[in-house]
């Protein structure tokens, strides 16, 4: 790295894929991979959605591992983040919601409420 | 190893009467005949308060409750929930226990009442991909302050922010780094302190696992500052996740040419290496936690020389906690102006809490410094559950003191907290209620000392331990009011005398407990009584007026002490009562009391 603009260059690289610029239809789910969320189960969360996405071949949709969201006593917590900017938080899932998320979520769009941590734009 | 799944099975009374021993050994006998792998726990626990329903299993990671299971139903949960994750609807618990509610209105409060600065990242970017922390405008505050700034300007920026350190005595983190940068040397070192050791903490794990570059870059900044060219992280070994994640971070910095040489062409080099602890809480201490990177035994010296001027192989040395370097990236990026308009006049910023105990909500939550602890516990943290009354809040750990009921709307920041007799220590925040005992609770922050103490110096070594006995003793129901005396005596000479910060604020758990719950160490020592009912020997049960005489006392009571009609308030022996609870558990009405009929919650 050798000047403020390559790193800005590489900066807005990296913001478009991740805020999914210029998808007309790309989700982002992020699981809530801290010592907590590991504890309460999220290991078969991320691997339900991994292998569930690819089973289904569905194309821009990116599964990540993130840190503590800070509600460790709801892990394991998963953020659903579309192109068009609507963020979702879910808590307490298990590999058997998360199978229910990817079939009404992510593929018909249907929001499953009972699972909601809440709805809260950032 | 983690455990994929718990199975978790009443063990209450009640549920015990309808064979809940039998059901964990057949949910055992099960797993173990469809070889569903040995990662699976099975235990019996408290009970669930739901007595009429039982027996209750309740299987987690879901948070499946079943209730009413039979023997039978057992072989249908495992073959079926255990095996295949299908929950079997039939036995579902259909009570009235619908967290749905709850859960919306603490996610509102829960984040709107945060500003986020330390975990701006957490839950937010993927650790182990660099680019994500750089599409956040990650190492930008180090370009910044590469091409743009002498370290001169890093370090006044610095001190205008008015940053303090955060690992627990909340000195100036800019005169810090100015004093290293003003030792004459030819090699300096930056250090970042992960050793976490106040049980409670968690918030530099968190960071460490959620955000790993912001550390980087920042110990990366403070070497500019001083004139370092390397860094080392000190962690504990306890930590393998994020000790897996900064090892990744560290390859992609150097890979992206983050971190190496001449960095964004200023002919700065920077190194950044790891070096795992085995977990003594006095590595937390500064001049131990250097020995310790040395190779010597982890012990405290003498001060000064600090380490600014003779630290790490001699060299000068600057160190600093997690929290701290987490908020410096920010610094640069949005100026110290920025930083120095969230808190208060004399802590600015944020601070992150670990909140556990008896609170709705456990887990961390970032707030600005000022906010009061009754918004930290019954906005952010949902309040105490169960109906309890709030007793005291414990603030920075082993070192820390209590907060009582009285304190809740002071504002939090490093001041105020020394002056009620606690301190901010790393942000580890423990409620208690009216169930806890305060004379245990100090009895178990200093048997952590006891343990952890290093041994070097006698007042640490010595006078803990002779502390820790005459707590033993006041447990126990031995206690004398002259013990009263010695235990403050002594606390106020360990405080004294001891050479380094663990020894000094050892006492503290004690002195601060003795200071504003004295009360119940005199119910202790002259009553013979402990009113919350948690010193075994001192615990009596009375049943008090409301008795609605419902007999379920008499029944769940198994060593047969209580007696009574039915309808008519009951009565318990306590020459034949072992101090079970199992009466206190059963009574619906809340008739059955530790508490002596005079006592008054502080």
């Amino acid at each position: 790295m050798k000047t403020l603009e390559e790193l800005k260059a590489l900066r807005e690289k990296s913001h478009k894929k991740m805020y999914m610029d210029g998808v007309t239809r790309g989700v982002r789910i992020q699981v809530g991979y801290g010592t907590c969320g590991i504890a309460a189960g999220a290991t078969p969360v991320y691997e339900t959605f991994v292998n569930e996405i690819k089973d289904l071949n569905l194309e821009n949709v990116e599964i990540v591992k993130v840190g503590c969201m800070g509600e460790c006593a709801f892990e394991p917590t998963v953020e659903i983040i579309e192109s068009n900017g609507s963020k979702t938080i879910y808590c307490l899932v298990t590999d058997r919601i998360a199978s229910e998320i990817v079939e009404e979520h992510i593929m018909k769009g249907h929001r499953i409420d009972k699972y909601l941590l809440s709805k809260i734009k950032r | 190893m983690l455990d994929r799944m718990h199975i978790l099975i009443c063990g209450g009374a009640e549920c015990k009467q309808s064979n809940s021993v039998e059901i964990r050994d057949k949910f055992k006998s099960e797993i173990k005949r469809l070889n569903l792998g040995d990662d699976i726990q099975t235990a019996l626990t408290g009970c669930f308060g739901l007595c009429a329903l039982g027996p209750h299993v309740l299987i987690y990671p879901g948070e499946t409750l079943y209730s009413g299971v039979k023997l039978e139903d057992v072989t249908e949960i495992v073959e079926q929930h255990v095996a295949k994750g299908k929950p079997v609807e039939r036995l579902l618990f259909k009570g009235n226990f619908d967290r749905s509610k709850f859960r919306n209105r603490s996610e509102l409060t829960f984040y709107a009442k945060q500003t986020r600065i330390v975990l701006r990242n957490c839950g937010v970017i993927n650790p182990l991909d660099i680019n994500e922390y750089i599409a956040r405008h990650g190492y930008e505050g180090l370009g910044k302050v590469l091409t743009n700034m002498t370290p001169e300007e890093t370090i006044d920026e610095m001190k205008k922010s008015g940053l303090r350190g955060r690992g627990g005595s909340g000195f100036p983190a800019g005169v810090k780094w100015e004093f290293t940068s003003k030792s004459v040397s030819d090699q300096k070192y930056v250090i970042c302190n992960a050793d976490e050791g106040d049980p409670g903490a968690f918030m530099d794990r968190a960071v460490l696992e959620g955000d790993p570059h912001s550390v980087l870059e920042a110990m990366a900044i403070c070497g500019y500052a001083i004139g370092a060219d390397t860094g080392y992280i000190y962690i504990r070994a306890e930590y393998p996740v994020a000790v897996e994640r900064l090892g990744i971070a560290i390859k992609q910095a150097e890979g992206l040419g983050v971190l190496g040489k001449n960095l964004f062409n200023s002919g700065f080099n920077f190194k950044i290496e790891l070096r795992l602890g085995a977990g003594a809480f006095v590595c937390g201490e500064e001049t131990a936690l250097i020995a310790s990177i040395e190779g010597e035994r982890g012990m405290p010296r003498n001060k000064p020389p600090f380490p600014a001027v003779k630290g790490l192989f001699g060299k000068p040395t600057n160190v600093n906690n997690v929290e701290t370097f987490a908020n410096v990236p920010v610094i640069f990026l949005k100026g110290a102006d920025w930083f120095k308009s969230i808190g208060t006049e004399k802590s600015s910023g944020t601070k992150v809490f670990a909140l556990g105990g008896k609170i709705a909500n456990t887990g961390l939550l970032e707030v600005p410094m000022g906010t009061t602890l009754r918004e930290v516990i019954y906005e952010i943290g949902g309040g105490i559950p169960n109906k309890r009354k709030f007793k005291a809040a414990q603030t920075g750990g082993p070192s820390g003191g209590c907060i009582t009921a009285k304190s809740l709307d002071t504002p939090i920041d490093f001041d105020n907290l020394i002056a009620l007799g606690s301190m901010m220590g790393s942000g580890g925040l423990i409620v208690l209620d009216e169930d806890n005992c305060m004379v245990d609770v100090a009895r178990f922050y200093l048997e952590f000392t006891v343990e952890e103490s290093c041994g070097k110096c006698t007042p640490c070594r010595e006078g803990t331990k002779r502390m820790l006995d005459i707590l033993n003793r006041i447990c126990e129901g031995e206690g004398t009011m002259n013990d009263l005396d010695v235990l403050e005596r002594l606390g106020k000479m360990i405080k004294d005398s001891s050479l380094c910060g663990l020894g000094q604020t050892a006492p503290n758990p004690v002195l601060s407990t003795l200071k504003h719950f004295r009360k119940e160490y005199e119910a202790h020592v002259i009553d013979k009584v402990c009113p919350a009912g948690v010193c075994p020997n001192l615990t009596n049960y009375v049943v008090l007026d409301n008795c609605i005489g419902c007999t379920k006392c008499a029944r769940n009571c198994p060593v047969g002490a209580i007696e009574g009609k039915v309808k008519e308030k009951h009565f318990i022996d306590l020459d034949l009562c072992i101090r079970c609870g199992a009466c206190k558990t059963a009574c619906p009405v809340n008739a059955i009391s530790t508490k002596p009929e005079s006592w008054e919650e502080v």
